[in-house]
C-alpha cells in the first residue's frame, strides 16, 4: 500500500463517481458468486480498506435488503517485514459478532501490490476462526506481485511502473475519493 | 520511544498514550480462542528475577509467549548469582547467548538502570521493578485501568487521564509503586494526591508533583480512584506506626469510607492485598475494587510494551552484535 502525500505530478486516474460505480458492480458481483450474500461477512484492512468495506456492505444491504456483517482486520503484528522499520502503531481488528468460523469472509483493501498485506491478513484469519472461504476485493490492483496472490473482485487494474505510486484518497480520511498516480520521490 | 523502560519519568505523554492504546488492542488478543501473535517470533527474551515475584513474572511470561518470544526463565536463588556471581557477569552471559531483551527485577533500586546503560549487554531492558524505586510497567497497567473504567475503552483511545483526581494511599515509603505511579499520572495530566502518616512518607516529598494529605476522610469524596498501597511487612524493620490496628482505622478502607466515595470511583490495588488492615473483604470484593481487572490488564500492558520496544529494527540496526567488543 503506497502512503505517500500527494506529489506535484500526480494524476486522478479514478474520481469520486468512478469509486462509487466500481463499488456496486463489486458488490453486485459478491452477491452473484456468494449466490444471495447470506452468509458473506466483509472485512476491510486499515485504514481505508475499512472505509471501502463499509461501503460495499451499505451496497450490499440496498442490492439483498439484509444487513451484512462487517469489520476490520489489523495485520501489523503478523507483517513479514516488522523487523525492517520501527514498530507501527496498532489498528482496530473488529470482528462481527457471529463471528467468522463457516462464513464466506470477503477481505477488502484498497491496493493490491506485492501481496504480502494479504498474505499477512491470512495468517490473522486463522488465528481468529475458520472461514468457509475466503475472497479478496481491491478497488485497484497494481501489478508487481511477489506472492501466487490474486484478487477476486477488483474495481480497475492499473499497470504500473515500480517507479509510480499509486495514492487512494477516501472522504472519510482525506476529504475526497479519487486514486491519484504520480512518479515516486527521489528519495525512495 | 526509547530501547529501554528503566523509569516511568522517562516516558512522554505522547509515548505513554501509545502505549496504552497499543495495549487496548492486545487486550483483544486475550479474548480470541487463539490468544497469540506472531510478532517477537525468534526473538529471546530472558527474565531475570533476582527477587521473588511470581505475580509479576508471569504476567510477562504470559506478555512474551502471546507474542511467540522465547523465553528463559532465570531467578537468582539457585542459581550462579547464590554463588557470589555479580551482575556484570550475568549480563555478559546472557550477551554471549544472544539475547534481545532482559525483564529484570531487582532488589537493589538502579540496577536495571545500570544494566541498560553500563555497556555490558546489548539488549533492550526491561525494569519489572527495581528496590524502593519504580515498576513503569505496573504504572502503565494502572493507567491503563484507570482509562478504561473512567473514561472508557473505546473512548479512551487517544485520550490521557486530564483532571482525574487519584489518591494513593498507604506505604508510600516504601513503595516503588506509589513513584512510578506519581510519575506517569503526572504526565498523563492527572491530579495525584499521596494519603499516609507521616513516617511512611519519603524525604524530600514536597518536589514530587503531587499533593500530601494525612487525611484519607477528607480526600475520598474527590477521587476518581484509590490506590491502596500494600503495607510492606517485609520492609517494616522499624515502627512505622504504633499498631496494626491503629493504621486500619486511620488508613484502611472499608465500607463506610468507600460510600464516601463519588458513585463512579474506582478502587485499585496493586496486590497482593492484606485483607483486613488494608482493605476490608467487602471493598476488595466489590465491583469497584479492579484487582482482578489490574491483573489480565497487566498482560495487555506487558505485551504493548514488549512489541513497541522490540517489534522494529531500531535495536538490531543501530546496535550491530557484531562489533561487540
Amino acid at each position: 500500500m503506497d502512503t505517500h502525500d500527494t506529489q506535484s505530478d500526480a494524476r486522478p486516474v479514478l474520481e469520486g463517481p468512478d469509486i462509487a460505480r466500481v463499488l456496486t458492480r463489486i458488490a453486485h458481483e459478491i452477491v452473484e458468486r456468494a449466490k444471495g450474500a447470506d452468509d458473506v461477512v466483509l472485512l476491510g484492512i486499515p485504514t481505508r480498506g475499512v472505509f471501502l468495506a463499509r461501503r460495499i456492505a451499505d451496497k450490499l444491504e440496498q442490492i439483498t435488503e439484509r444487513k451484512v456483517p462487517c469489520g476490520s482486520l489489523d495485520i501489523t503484528m503478523y507483517r513479514d517485514d516488522l523487523r525492517m522499520h520501527p514498530p507501527r502503531a496498532l489498528a482496530r481488528t473488529e470482528i462481527p459478532g457471529d463471528g467468522l468460523d463457516g462464513k464466506l469472509v470477503v477481505l477488502v483493501d484498497d491496493v493490491l501490490f506485492s501481496g504480502r498485506t494479504i498474505r499477512a491478513a491470512l495468517d490473522a484469519l486463522n488465528d481468529i476462526g475458520r472461514p468457509r472461504a475466503v475472497q479478496l476485493a481491491v478497488l485497484v490492483d497494481r501489478g508487481h506481485r511477489e506472492l501466487p496472490i490474486r484478487a477476486d473482485y477488483v474495481g480497475k487494474n492499473l499497470p504500473t511502473s515500480l517507479r509510480e505510486t499509486v495514492k487512494v484518497q477516501l472522504a472519510e480520511e482525506d476529504g475526497r475519493d479519487t486514486v491519484l498516480l504520480g512518479a515516486k520521490p527521489a528519495s525512495q | 520511544m526509547q530501547r529501554h523502560l528503566i523509569s516511568a519519568a522517562d516516558l512522554t505523554r505522547d509515548d505513554a498514550v501509545l502505549i496504552l492504546d497499543t495495549a487496548e488492542e492486545m487486550a483483544r488478543v486475550a479474548d480470541r480462542p487463539i490468544k497469540k501473535l506472531p510478532t517477537l517470533r525468534g526473538r529471546t527474551i530472558v527474565n531475570l528475577f533476582f527477587e521473588d515475584s511470581t505475580r509479576t513474572r508471569i504476567s510477562f511470561e504470559a506478555a512474551e509467549k502471546r507474542l511467540s518470544a522465547d523465553v528463559i526463565n532465570f531467578t537468582a536463588k539457585g542459581s550462579s548469582v547464590s554463588k557470589g556471581e555479580s551482575l556484570k557477569d550475568t549480563a555478559q552471559t546472557l550477551e554471549a547467548m544472544g539475547v534481545d531483551a532482559v525483564v529484570i527485577r531487582h532488589g537493589a533500586s538502579g540496577a536495571p538502570y545500570r544494566l541498560a546503560n553500563s555497556g555490558w549487554i546489548d539488549a533492550a531492558v526491561v525494569n519489572a521493578g527495581d528496590g524502593t524505586h519504580q515498576h513503569p510497567t505496573q504504572a502503565l497497567l494502572d493507567a491503563f485501568t484507570m482509562r478504561r473504567r473512567l473514561v472508557g475503552p473505546d473512548a479512551g483511545l487517544g485520550q490521557d487521564l486530564e483532571g482525574k483526581r487519584i489518591t494513593l494511599v498507604g506505604d508510600v515509603l516504601h513503595s516503588r509503586v506509589a513513584r512510578s505511579n506519581v510519575d506517569l499520572l503526572h504526565t498523563l495530566g492527572a491530579e495525584v494526591t499521596l494519603v499516609a502518616p507521616p513516617t511512611l512518607l519519603p524525604v524530600g516529598i514536597e518536589t514530587w508533583p503531587c499533593e500530601v494529605s494525612y487525611d484519607l476522610d477528607s480526600t475520598l469524596p474527590k477521587s476518581d480512584a484509590v490506590m491502596m498501597l500494600r503495607v510492606q511487612r517485609e520492609r517494616m524493620n522499624a515502627a512505622f506506626f504504633p499498631t496494626e490496628r491503629e493504621y486500619s482505622r486511620r488508613y484502611g478502607l472499608d465500607g463506610d469510607r468507600m460510600a464516601r466515595m463519588p458513585g463512579h470511583a474506582i478502587v485499585m490495588h496493586p496486590g497482593p492485598m492484606v485483607r483486613g488492615m488494608e482493605i476490608t473483604a467487602e471493598v476488595a470484593d466489590s465491583d469497584r475494587c479492579t484487582v482482578v481487572e489490574q491483573v489480565a490488564n497487566g498482560v495487555s500492558i506487558r505485551m504493548a510494551v514488549l512489541y513497541l520496544l522490540l517489534g522494529g529494527n531500531e535495536p538490531a540496526v543501530t546496535h550491530p552484535r557484531t562489533e561487540e567488543k
